[in-house]
């Protein structure tokens, strides 16, 4: 570069180049997001009326947590819990075992083209299609009760699962494998020493990530006829009951926190 | 022992690595392979135990020509083959022992190596090997715990339990301070010496592999231009290999002493 460039240079400041280039494009971008923004907002219907009632009602509910019963249905809230829970555990273990083998055949840089291209479809199916889609599907199918909660928990797990396990996979430290392979090891060695140990931390927390997930999901799933502590509650807001459904909605945020902290033992342990 | 033949390797891009390297290398003999980035080095050796596929010509391993093998026979060829890597390659979430002992998975079965049940014979030997470089005491430790040089001995420890008869070794003190590369290059070349391996050393360091290396071969675009001892290696040559740069500096510290470079 000669001297005379950099004089041309000194004293002239410097800005970070913009992400677009050209201003008239940058401009009529931010405007048009504007005016979208602004018609999107004037869409909206609000019946004021309406809310102020509906803010009475609203009230009536909060209320509920002041003075929750856990008492006048606890049998019920027993049975669902512990149905929802059964579901939970039973659909994560069989989910997070079939996600694997499906996360390894989703990964481009272990997998055939064949086998990458069947395993991506399988995951796209099963994240394409949304929870309370496949439970009424199932339930249609398997009739009303845990049964089509737990299929379908497992269904989605394994998008969920695979997916983010076949990423983790791909970004994996080439070399580490590389040299295990290069002492002779066979395919499953590889994947037990090459892979595995690299991917195992990321594994862990995904899938006690997805058994909280689990668990939340199946208090909605009972919401269309898929067993669980999901019925029960379901049952509570028909009767008017709010002190019971709060009283359910507390332990299912109780038992999210117990898992939540829970899991980040369980992945301390696992670094 | 080992003898490359017309081996070519051209990559989907259309770049040629390789164009046609002949080569041989007797029972052994340590090598050093010196060249540019890009000359094709790590490709050369790669393409050896095939993590490479080369596009033609032949690799002979004593009677066996490599290039042709299926997957089982790869594998049993590939015990024959200790690899060290730049970097290390240590499989950083597992421990000192199970890297080194991973050097066995070409000899034992897949549940024994899943259930880390090695047999005896081969935890002696993973336990002696560990002694031999100094890190019995480091055996239990995650290896993401140890420094570089310590890192790069577990791969050596990790290559020779294969009981190899050829080590391929890229660039083992690319990432070491220049007393551990000279400790670590000096005990490559003992371990040779003590087993009788044949050793390929791909290196950038060119006074480190006159130092300690019998044999140079230098590298240039993928073809060979220089083959010989040490002190045939002039700046005329090195100019050929490498480029137009002063080399006097370079060749003078060969004869210097270790302390020097490290200070």
């Amino acid at each position: 570069m000669s001297h005379r460039e950099l004089d041309d240079m000194l004293g002239r400041g410097w800005r970070k180049p913009h992400f677009v280039r050209n201003p008239v494009l940058r401009w009529s971008l931010g405007a048009g997001f504007l005016a979208y923004l602004v018609a999107a907002y004037l869409t909206i219907e609000v019946d004021w009326g309406r809310v102020y009632e509906g803010l009475d009602r609203g009230w009536q509910f909060i209320l509920a947590f002041a003075s929750p019963d856990f008492v006048s249905r606890a049998s019920d809230i027993w049975e669902g819990l512990l149905e929802s829970i059964v579901m939970t555990v039973a659909a994560s273990v069989v989910g997070i075992l079939i996600s694997i083998p499906i996360g390894l055949g989703a990964a481009r840089n272990i997998a055939p083209l064949p086998v990458y291209v069947i395993c991506r479809g399988i995951v796209a199916i099963s994240r394409a299609l949304q929870e309370i889609i496949v439970a009424i599907l199932l339930v249609a199918i398997f009739g009303f009760g845990p049964l089509a909660g737990f299929l379908t928990l497992s269904f989605a797990t394994i998008g969920f699962l695979s997916k983010l396990l076949a990423e983790d996979i791909e970004a994996m430290d080439k070399s580490q494998a590389e040299a295990i392979r290069a002492s002779g090891a066979g395919w499953m060695q590889w994947i037990n020493y090459g892979v595995q140990p690299q991917v195992m931390p990321r594994l862990v927390g995904l899938s006690m990530y997805r058994v909280d997930i689990n668990f939340r999901e199946s208090a909605i799933l009972g919401l269309v006829g898929a067993g669980g502590i999901g019925a029960t509650l379901n049952t509570a807001f028909d009767r008017y009951e709010y002190d019971t459904a709060a009283a359910i909605l507390i332990l299912i945020i109780g038992i999210v926190m117990a898992l939540e902290y829970l899991s980040g033992i369980v992945r301390a342990r696992f670094q | 022992m080992l003898r490359l033949e017309k081996l070519t390797k051209t990559y989907k891009t259309g770049d040629q690595a390789l164009k046609g390297i002949d080569l041989e290398v007797p029972k052994g003999q340590v090598l050093a392979l010196i060249g540019p980035s890009g000359a094709g080095k790590s490709t050369m050796i790669r393409c050896i135990n095939r993590l490479v596929e080369p596009t033609s010509g032949a690799v002979w391993l004593d009677d066996a020509d490599l290039t042709g093998l299926g997957a089982g026979a790869l594998r049993r060829a590939r015990r024959q083959m200790g690899m060290i890597f730049q970097e290390y390659a240590l499989v950083e979430r597992l421990t000192v022992m199970e890297n080194v002992l991973s050097g066995r998975l070409g000899y034992v079965g897949f549940w024994r190596s899943f259930l880390r049940r090695y047999p005896q014979s081969d935890v002696d030997e993973a336990f002696r090997l560990l002694d031999r470089v100094g890190l019995l005491h480091m055996a239990d430790k995650r290896a993401d715990e140890l420094s570089g040089g310590q890192r790069q001995r577990v791969g050596i420890c990790r290559a020779l339990i294969q009981n190899p008869k050829l080590l391929l070794v890229d660039e083992p003190t690319a990432s070491l301070d220049p007393k551990t590369s000279r400790q670590i290059m000096r005990l490559i070349t003992e371990l040779c010496r003590e087993r009788g391996l044949a050793a390929i050393i791909n290196i950038h360091d060119v006074a480190l592999a006159q130092m300690f290396v019998p044999r140079i071969v230098g590298l240039r675009f993928g073809e060979i231009v220089f083959d010989g001892p040490p002190n045939r290696l002039t700046p005329e040559k090195l100019t050929e290999i490498y480029g137009e740069e002063d080399w006097e500096a370079t060749i003078e510290t060969v004869d210097e002493d270790d302390d020097e470079a490290a200070a």
